[in-house]
């Protein structure tokens, strides 16, 4: 993983990488020729250390998108390979086919019976192609459904990954229902009795991440994005061409902080310092705490309590103005 | 998930010249308007339905004067400080102005054939019926009183603009409240018609407009999840004719029924012997 993260460095993380580059000559110039370049090393680390500290500490949102996207970014599949004991992948969604871009299936975390869901952009090109980069056809959220209704039957929690530029926009896609299954979800996983934690781990595109996304507590990792549009589609709509992502990315407050003061999600999951592409076990190990922590708080409430919660806790969202009500702040 | 880039279009066709003569865009022949006007607002050669207001649509449907307007102090507020070459505010006060809407829906109690039900419409002519905070609201608020006072629940939608761009997230999250709001109607079994008109897409189409118990589309409405555009700009190839019509979702098994807009009252009337009357 780590290879690939420098194989794909950043624009503004170049003075890192530099920097990290000549660290790693040193370590193995200083072990092949057995001379103690410690001293030189430990300065290097710090240095490295300062720089990653400056640039991570004024990231702006075009900059976390592009961190959310970073291949070296751990994916579904490797929070399932750092914390999710035993396993089960479950395919199909019992109608048309098995969709690779969203993975599905019964494990473990510390003991805990959990049923996962989560998007799957693939790693090697083969899988890429074939998961159509993590953006899902409907199968795939049919069999991401049928699976969270399995687990409901048996009382077994869920936990949704969510990491989609977005539900693939074909012409067979548009033949199987997309807009109909992901309406279909929503409203399923608003009936759900078990308790859903979803957690947004790199990008949260549009209707495709929420057809996942219905859940008792939405928790972000800090450098994920969620929007209701990608940036370019918002510049394409604004400036009739992708290159003003970046500015799009500004306006549409998509950003992990932007959301928890809106209060749209529940916790921001902080990163390393250099991101979770830097630093993946720590990263994995954070979401893995995270998801116990907020898994126990709604594991206690009573079935229909829970919905009626999930349900409260999404009327609650938007933002509008009521004239009769100001009258009557006035008024007070 | 756009409106500014279909308002362009959308003006156009709103512009229906004040003369006796227009051209139709579904055919491209010169109608007579008075003869287009008579028929719903439909095309007299080709049945291309022009769009409606909210007016006109409740007007169409609804028993006469049984229409009371619910929630109709919600308005848009500007959650994001949104700014882009215009700003959201600025496009909000002209819309408003413009139209007389607060914002992109209207909702409230009426009889259509003498059953009391719980109706929204959502009006084009605003940012292109665009779903953002106070659509979700209204949407989500109005599903909960037709499950209170045991009323079906109508919604005639017609969104070209999905999830509203200037509202960012709290758009897309209305998607889901309006779902949940399906569901807990659902749970009391009570009965959701929806209605779907020119054009229906992204999240709006991708949320409540999709869970009716029935769903019944106007003809040749365009249908779908991605815009067309996005579509091909992404497989890079053409697009089969008809493809996300009304029809095209029809033949796809999608859609219950699709109804001329002259035949909507009564199919709907009938509609709600079948599941709100005992004989």
């Amino acid at each position: 993983m780590e290879n690939e993260s420098s194989a794909h460095g950043l624009d503004f993380e170049a003075p890192i990488v530099e920097l990290e580059n000549r660290i790693s000559e040193l370590r193995s110039f200083s072990e092949s020729s057995e001379i103690d370049l410690s001293g030189q090393l430990e300065e290097l680390e710090k240095k490295c250390e300062e720089k990653k500290r400056a640039i991570y500490s004024h990231l702006n949102p075009w900059q976390r998108v592009q961190i959310a996207r970073h291949p070296g970014r751990p994916r579904t599949t490797d929070y399932i390979h750092g914390f999710v004991s035993d396993f089960l992948e479950l395919h199909g969604d019992g109608t048309y086919r098995d969709d690779p871009a969203i993975i599905t299936g019964l494990g473990r975390i510390r003991g805990r019976k959990v049923m996962i869901v989560g998007h799957r952009k693939g790693k090697t090109n083969q899988e890429k192609v074939a998961c159509f980069f993590g953006m899902p056809h409907p199968e795939g959220y049919r069999k991401a459904i049928k699976k969270m209704r399995l687990a409901e039957k048996f009382g077994i929690p869920i936990i949704s990954f969510i990491n989609t530029a977005g539900a693939f926009p074909g012409i067979e896609a548009e033949e199987r229902g997309q807009a109909f299954v992901i309406a279909k979800n929503l409203q399923a996983m608003a009936s759900l009795k078990v308790p859903v934690v979803a957690v947004v781990i790199g990008e949260g595109g549009s209707g495709g991440a929420i057809g996942i996304g219905v859940a008792d507590r939405i928790l972000m990792l800090e450098n994920s994005y969620y929007s209701v549009i990608s940036p370019e589609g918002c510049s394409a709509i604004l400036w009739k061409d992708t290159s003003h992502a970046p500015r799009a990315a500004e306006i549409l407050k998509l950003t992990s902080s932007d959301l928890s003061n809106f209060q749209i999600v529940d916790e921001v999951i902080e990163e390393p310092i250099g991101g979770a592409h830097r630093d993946p076990m720590s990263t994995i190990r954070a979401v893995e705490e995270a998801i116990l922590r907020h898994l126990d708080e709604v594991s206690d409430l009573d079935p229909e309590d829970r919905k009626l919660k999930r349900f409260h806790k999404y009327m609650a969202i938007g933002r509008y103005a009521d004239q009769q009500q100001q009258v009557v702040e006035d008024q007070g | 998930m756009s409106d500014e880039v279909r308002e362009p279009r959308s003006s156009r066709r709103r512009d229906v010249p004040s003369g006796l003569w227009l051209r139709c865009p579904g055919c491209s022949k010169m109608i007579y308007k008075n003869l287009m006007v008579e028929r719903g607002n439909v095309c007299p050669e080709c049945s291309y339905h022009f769009p409606i207001t909210s007016e006109e649509r409740i007007q169409l449907l609804c028993d006469p004067d049984t229409f009371v307007e619910h929630l109709k102090e919600l308005a848009p507020a500007d959650p994001l400080g949104f700014i882009a070459k215009r700003s959201y505010r600025e496009r909000l006060d002209e819309t408003q102005s413009k139209t007389g809407l607060r914002d992109a829906c209207v909702v409230g109690r009426a009889e259509i054939g003498q059953v009391p039900v719980v109706i929204g419409v959502s009006d084009s002519r605003f940012l292109m019926g665009s779903m953002g905070s106070v659509v979700g609201e209204k949407i989500a608020r109005s599903i909960e009183l037709a499950r209170e006072e045991s009323r079906p629940f109508i919604f005639v939608s017609g969104s070209g603009g999905g999830a509203r761009m200037d509202e960012g997230m709290f758009s897309l999250m209305q998607m889901a409240k309006t779902a949940a709001a399906v569901q807990r109607l659902h749970e009391v079994g009570g009965l959701f018609v929806s209605i779907l008109t020119n054009p229906t897409m992204g999240g709006a189409m991708a949320s409540f407009a999709a869970l009716g118990d029935v769903i019944i589309a106007e003809p040749k409405a365009l249908i779908g999840f991605a815009g067309p555009n996005v579509i091909k700009q992404t497989i890079k190839t053409e697009l089969p004719e008809g493809f996300q019509s009304s029809e095209f979702n029809l033949e796809h098994g999608f859609l219950d029924l699709v109804v001329d807009r002259q035949e909507m009252r009564g199919t709907l009337i009938r509609m709600l012997a079948y599941f709100c009357q005992e004989a």
